[in-house]
């Protein structure tokens, strides 16, 4: 008995300890899902206090405020995988812009004073932001226009300034910063998922941008391996596959709702007036009407990720949930 | 959409009937024919979408056979894989020619072949057309789009003389514009084989007298050509391709491009006088 558990303890001192933040989110669940047994998790949320398999330290806390330096002083922390971020529809500006850019913030200096060994940033797609003189398959050198037509996008934009500042200043912290295509699948709860899974969906008349779809599940394989492998830098994560905004649509068996496109201050007015934030937000309403298509190349190469569920698949899941809805 | 009608037309729906007349048997192996790589809803990166361009070909299908009468020679010249740059002279207001060249290269018994187009940039930002346009294949004028698209092996067709070409004045017919030397410096960064292709008839579809500058200017578009016809004349058009044309190694200067520029022109200029020396008629 006794030997046994002093082996655990021993095999658990061998173990990294890993941060996940955004713990209640379905893409972190699924990432620790992944790494639970063979790593030491904990799991961090500003909303509540995720309920975990044994073993697994769980803490509420926001990562802006004082207390969350406490986890770093408690536990030897090996990597932080940065998943937690607050959605646009979820809080208000200037309270997002603290979670998310001073908590980033915070979180980057804490790492560094801790000797943290690894840091594994989540950014978006939309920080490149949606434009008409987008070319198709951008690389991730382009430039990060997100912020030039919203201030929404401000937050996700500075929180990539931040990480590369600090990829360059401190690469002994081993920053990877991964910007993914539009993530989907059960529980998933960004604006693109809470959009196709409504019954009716707004659609511009006469744009019907490219699009880029990620299984939730596939993006946890991405984060774990990425994680795993340890190769720093800033990556594109997305398939080989596209397909036109209202085809996804259609596909996710979602009813189409035309709104006059132009001039194109109209459709932010009319999701400014019905109260369309949690899914088709005025900011992102460019969005929905020119494509940001990314190239997911360079890390599909450099981590050998294929992933493993297709366009079908990923629509199949909203289709159903409609029809056990019904 | 399908409305619920008399049990006599309960079967029929105009868009599938239009379809299956336009998407014949013939046109349906043409694009099966070609080896372009799609994704799982028969779209790529560009917004290239096979449905629509099976459409359109059936339409310019008509256009190419009855309407323009195209006589094309040197098809045997375009290679049938690999990164290919097509060069023309650009004439003619609308970009009937840009149409033409491309259902040549598609429906070449040879190898054939989707091109893709480069267009202005305000186009995406016109509902429906923009996304027409991506549809068949033609895209923004970014170099980035180029540079991927030959690293992906696909053709493209350029109009190196722009809006100079297409916004001319009738009198200014078959005068070579001042090309850009963009063309060039993709097809040594990319090592891209370039085909030139002269091409007469297209000046004739729509003679201009000139441009109303301030009504252009107003519209926020390139030119507005002040022309005695609102659609494209049926001229006779000829299509003349050349031999394909390689540029290796590196350049000293700026200058040694203009001089392999103004090969290709010279090229393209020898081209458009075979077509002219083979025309009889007109229309």
């Amino acid at each position: 008995m006794d030997a046994t558990s002093s082996r655990t303890r021993k095999a658990d001192a061998a173990k990294k300890t890993v941060l996940v933040t955004g713990a209640a989110g379905s893409l972190a669940k699924r990432v620790i899902s992944r790494l639970h047994g063979r790593y030491k998790v904990i799991a961090v949320d500003f909303r509540r206090q995720v309920e975990t398999d044994a073993g697994i330290p769980s803490y509420k806390v926001e990562i802006h405020k004082r207390g969350f330096e406490d986890i770093f002083r408690e536990h030897k922390i090996d990597a932080v995988l940065h998943l937690g971020r607050i959605f646009a529809h979820e809080s208000d500006r200037s309270r997002r812009y603290n979670a998310n850019v001073l908590g980033t913030k915070k979180l980057l200096e804490l790492s560094q004073k801790y000797g943290v060994g690894q840091v594994l940033i989540h950014s978006t797609y939309m920080v490149y932001g949606a434009s008409p003189y987008n070319p198709a398959l951008l690389d991730e050198d382009h430039p990060l226009k997100g912020s030039e037509a919203t201030h929404d996008l401000v937050d996700s934009v500075e929180i990539e300034a931040l990480a590369t500042i600090y990829l360059w200043k401190h690469p002994e912290l081993n920053i990877t910063i991964l910007r993914p295509c539009n993530v989907l699948g059960p529980g998933v709860r960004n604006t693109m998922s809470v959009l196709l899974s409504r019954k009716l969906v707004p659609v511009l008349v006469g744009f019907s941008p490219m699009m880029q779809f990620l299984h939730v599940d596939d993006m946890a394989e991405a984060l774990v391996l990425a994680f795993e492998k340890n190769k720093p830098g800033i990556y594109n994560v997305a398939a080989e596959d596209y397909v036109a905004y209202q085809v996804a649509v259609e596909q996710c068996g979602c009813g189409r709702l035309p709104i006059p496109s132009i001039p194109p201050a109209l459709p932010r007015l009319w999701s400014r007036l019905l109260n369309w934030n949690a899914f088709f937000p005025p900011y992102m309403v460019n969005f929905f009407k020119y494509p940001v298509v990314i190239d997911g190349r360079l890390f599909r190469e450099t981590f050998g990720w294929k992933p493993r569920r297709s366009l079908n698949d990923i629509f199949g899941y909203y289709r159903k949930q409609k029809s056990v809805g019904a | 959409m399908r409305f619920p009608g008399p049990s006599a037309f309960k079967d029929f729906s105009l868009r599938d009937e239009v379809q299956r007349r336009v998407v014949t048997p013939e046109i349906e192996a043409m694009i099966a024919s070609i080896s372009k790589r799609t994704g799982s809803f028969g779209y790529d990166a560009w917004g290239y979408d096979e449905n629509r361009v099976k459409f359109a070909a059936g339409i310019m299908k008509l256009l190419y056979e009855r309407y323009f009468r195209v006589t094309a020679h040197g098809l045997e010249n375009i290679p049938p894989d690999g990164r290919l740059l097509v060069v023309g002279n650009h004439s003619g207001q609308f970009p009937m020619d840009g149409v033409l060249v491309g259902y040549a290269l598609l429906s070449n018994a040879h190898s054939p072949r989707a091109a893709r187009a480069m267009i202005e940039r305000f186009f995406p930002t016109v509902p429906f057309l923009g996304n027409l346009l991506n549809g068949l294949g033609a895209v923004i004028g970014d170099p980035l789009n180029c540079a991927k698209m030959l690293e992906a092996e696909e053709t493209i067709i350029v109009f190196p003389e722009g809006i100079r070409g297409s916004g001319k004045p009738y009198r200014k017919r078959y005068q070579l514009q001042r090309f850009g030397n963009g063309f060039v410096h993709l097809a040594m960064n990319h090592k891209a084989p370039i085909v030139p292709v002269g091409i007469v008839g297209c000046e004739e579809t729509m003679p201009s007298l000139g441009s109303i500058d301030p009504l252009a200017r107003l519209l926020g578009i390139p030119y507005v050509p002040l022309v005695p016809t609102l659609f494209p004349l049926p001229a006779r058009v000829f299509l003349n391709f050349g031999k394909p044309i390689h540029f290796e190694g590196d350049v000293e200067s700026e200058a040694d491009v203009t001089e392999r520029v103004e090969m290709v022109k010279d090229e393209i200029r020898s081209l458009i006088d075979k077509g002219l020396a083979e025309r009889t008629r007109i229309y």
